[in-house]
């Protein structure tokens, strides 16, 4: 066997491909199960912070602002470890997934609640005037001059952000998520053969390389106008 | 709740082995933000060439370590390298991960930078009689490191942050060594900690990237 040969068997070796085929696939459908609830709690929260913070309540608005800093400077790895090994020995025992969901939706709710509040902020102080002043209460304000305008702005940064956090899933297999990279894992071991790794390597390029070209999109697209 | 989570004498106990973490995740962090820093610096220089095939390769190269999880990349080194038959330490590992992963980050970063920089400075710049090279470090780089230094600082934020995947290949960083303390204690008090000092570390920082970037928002 020649060396091509030989890495070829060992990297991409069809046979162990096929039989761990419907493990890494399995693996899939948790990450993007796992994904679309981190992205749309994460972003949700951290919108709904982001007009909480916009009532201009100081006690309220500090303690927004402790939150937001404490899960942008933590690990989200740190938080992951914590929740799944940490709260346990308090009583609760909350499973794998929810571990790793409910870390990233405080990561996304930290990083999403920032970049909303920079959109909510650079809208024009005229516009709310304006919009006050025909009659249109606060929330009608807040909806449907101000929100439109801003969440625009916000687009490009929070697609990006959001991309980089919800690769985190794979965090999950620390704490023996069964998702693709805690499947290709397992199946390493147990054919002793790297295979399944390409296969899961390849199941991650396949999800997120779209989402990162519709990134660089979109930020070409809707670049701010100066 | 403050026994469980907070425990008085465990910190005593631990706090030495979280301070040599702590001390490795400081050298980590010196070693692969140059190290992805660097890798950007290619790139994003390369991405200056106007032929198509340099190009759209970079293009891709840079959108696929974009689109890969860091953690993926790590684990797929380090436990592929023993099937050609060398045993990657987890040092090399993360240095490996890090340079296509951060270094693809930050050449994005540098490449809108350079793009910012008007031609006329260039142009003037060659005129003088620079060359290529000199224009490029004298003249477009300084300029372009100003101006996108927020999103620098962002991604270094996330770099550090990211050193704790270390613990995954076995590196004695802070989180490494936080979870031998707590299987050894079977207490969580020493994650609690690690946190705490993740926390205390980078704070500052996120709270200056905070103040640059609203103060960009209100620029434009």
């Amino acid at each position: 066997m020649s060396n091509w040969e030989r890495f070829i068997d060992t990297f991409f070796n069809a046979q162990v491909m096929a039989r761990y085929l419907p493990d890494i696939l399995y693996g899939t459908l948790i990450t993007i199960q796992l994904a679309a609830l981190v992205i749309a709690s994460g972003l949700v929260a951290g919108l709904a912070l982001a007009l909480l913070r916009s009532l201009g309540l100081r006690p309220v608005n500090l303690l927004i602002v402790f939150t937001v800093d404490l899960f942008r400077a933590l690990p989200p790895l740190v938080i992951i470890v914590f929740i799944y090994f940490g709260l346990p020995t308090a009583g609760i025992s909350p499973s794998s997934f929810v571990s790793t969901w409910l870390s990233l939706t405080l990561v996304l709710m930290a990083f999403s609640e920032e970049i909303f509040w920079a959109g909510i902020i650079s809208i024009p102080k005229g516009q709310w005037e304006a919009a006050r002043s025909t009659g249109l209460s606060y929330g009608q304000a807040l909806l449907n001059v101000v929100l439109p305008q801003a969440l625009r702005l916000t687009i490009p940064p929070l697609t990006n952000r959001t991309i980089a956090i919800t690769k985190g899933t794979a965090l999950g297999s620390v704490v023996a998520l069964s998702e693709i990279l805690g499947m290709a894992s397992s199946a390493v071991s147990n054919s002793y053969n790297p295979s399944p790794l390409t296969l899961g390597a390849a199941a991650y390029v396949i999800l997120f390389f779209p989402m990162v070209v519709l990134g660089r999109w979109l930020e070409t697209r809707m670049r701010w106008k100066r | 709740m403050l026994e469980t989570f907070f425990n008085w004498d465990i910190i005593k106990a631990a706090w030495p082995i979280l301070l040599a973490g702590l001390g490795n995740t400081v050298l980590l962090s010196l070693v692969v933000v140059p190290l992805g820093l660097f890798g950007g610096l290619i790139l994003s220089v390369l991405a200056g060439v106007r032929n198509p095939w340099v190009r759209w390769p970079l293009m891709a190269w840079v959108d696929f370590f974009r689109a890969f999880p860091p953690l993926v990349l790590l684990i797929f080194l380090y436990a592929g390298s023993p099937f050609v038959g060398v045993q990657l330490s987890g040092f090399l590992c993360v240095c490996i991960a890090f340079f296509l992963n951060t270094g693809a980050y930050y050449g994005e970063i540098l490449r809108a930078g350079i793009e910012s920089v008007p031609s006329g400075q260039i142009d003037a710049a060659r005129s003088t009689g620079l060359g290529r090279l000199q224009t490029m470090g004298y003249v477009v780089l300084p300029q372009a490191v100003r101006n996108v230094l927020p999103d620098l600082l962002s991604n270094t934020l996330e770099v550090i942050k990211l050193t704790s995947l270390g613990s995954v290949v076995a590196m004695p960083e802070l989180l490494f060594q936080a979870r031998q303390a707590q299987s050894v204690t079977y207490n969580p008090t020493p994650i609690v900690l690690a946190a705490l000092v993740y926390f205390v570390m980078l704070w500052p920082l996120v709270r200056l990237l905070s103040r640059l970037e609203n103060r960009a928002v209100a620029r434009a």
